[in-house]
């Protein structure tokens, strides 16, 4: 199935947990701000979402500096 | 006829000397500015100087500042400045250059939040001085604040922001803006702020390390109410330390989307 992040489509397989898919990014789950379905996420609610065929994720991701 | 003097229009009447307009307006004024340059000698005017008379070492009352910021900036813009409540998470080399720049714009109110007290490395990117070595940073920003402008409503706090305090801290503001250092602390006040607050716009920062190209820094509107300024990847690291001009570059971006956002003016696009 396909999802769309950060305006780009991305194949991945099913009942895949957004903390899975956050892993398969080499990314750091403790470092980015998460928009699914227009819904903003705290970080306790990445693992209990398991992604749908369509949906749309946006990931922020920070870096370290200010 | 009609001449600026101190950013205000007076009348004046024809064939008035400077020296006659300082001892009607100031006879106290030890230093009168004609177009920018200091003049001792007294001269005609004619009406198309701008005139600025000083007394030294005496500040503009309430009144005087605010007629000097409304003249910059006009009404437009003024009012909304000030009556804005604007939010800053961190004090740092973000922190300290934004709530500079929009204590500067005139921002009635500020809600200022860290932990940290200066320290000697600090001196190379973050708005303070060496005899504040020591002071909590909130302290030494509120008084380089009061010096800019001692009228606007300042509310500093030392405390280490989390995301149970912080939607307490920063209930009553219009922006928030996200001055961290610590990815994670920006990752966890930009979850917090969002899903707290959808409908106040976020600003925040990432990526301003090192002394890269100035135009790869940008702000964007990342998700949401999220607008994120820098370059998104230049992350601070052995080599590649934080300096005073990049850091300066993102959290100017942030102040002057600050500003936008209070305008009413979408921060991205052109109008």
């Amino acid at each position: 199935m396909n999802v769309t992040i950060n305006n780009q489509v991305r194949s991945i397989e099913t009942a895949t947990t957004l903390s899975a898919l956050i892993d398969e990014m080499g990314l750091d789950d403790k470092r980015i701000a998460i928009e699914y379905n227009r819904d903003i996420l705290t970080r306790e609610q990445f693992p209990t979402i398991t992604l749908q065929d369509g949906d749309n994720i946006e990931i922020v991701n920070f870096v370290g500096g200010g | 006829m009609q001449i600026m003097v101190n950013e205000k229009l007076r009348e004046i009447p024809d064939h008035f000397s400077l020296f006659q307009l300082r001892d009607q307006l100031n006879p106290a004024a030890d230093l009168i500015l004609c177009d920018g340059i200091a003049i001792h000698a007294d001269q005609l005017l004619d009406g198309s100087e701008r005139i600025i008379l000083i007394q030294r070492g005496k500040q503009p009352n309430h009144e005087e500042l605010e007629a000097l910021l409304l003249a910059r900036h006009t009404p437009e813009v003024h009012q909304p400045l000030k009556n804005a409540t604007v939010g800053i998470a961190g004090a740092g080399g973000l922190g300290s250059a934004i709530a500079v720049a929009l204590m500067r714009c005139g921002v009635g109110n500020l809600i200022i939040a860290d932990y940290d007290v200066v320290e000697p490395s600090n001196l190379n990117r973050q708005h303070y001085f060496i005899d504040q070595i020591g002071q909590a940073k909130v302290t030494a920003l509120g008084e380089t604040l009061r010096r800019i402008n001692p009228f606007n409503t300042l509310q500093c706090e030392q405390v280490f922001l989390d995301k149970e305090n912080i939607p307490r801290i920063f209930s009553e503001v219009d922006v928030m803006v996200e001055a961290f250092d610590c990815p994670e602390a920006k990752a966890m006040l930009s979850q917090c702020w969002l899903h707290n607050y959808p409908q106040k716009p976020l600003v925040a920062a990432s990526g301003m390390a090192g002394y890269g190209p100035s135009n790869s820094i940008t702000t964007r509107r990342a998700l949401g109410n999220l607008y994120l300024c820098g370059d998104g990847k230049t992350a601070v690291q052995p080599g590649m330390g934080l300096m005073a001009p990049r850091v300066g570059i993102a959290a100017h971006h942030q102040a002057n989307t600050v500003i936008r956002l209070v305008l009413g003016i979408d921060p991205i696009e052109e109008n």
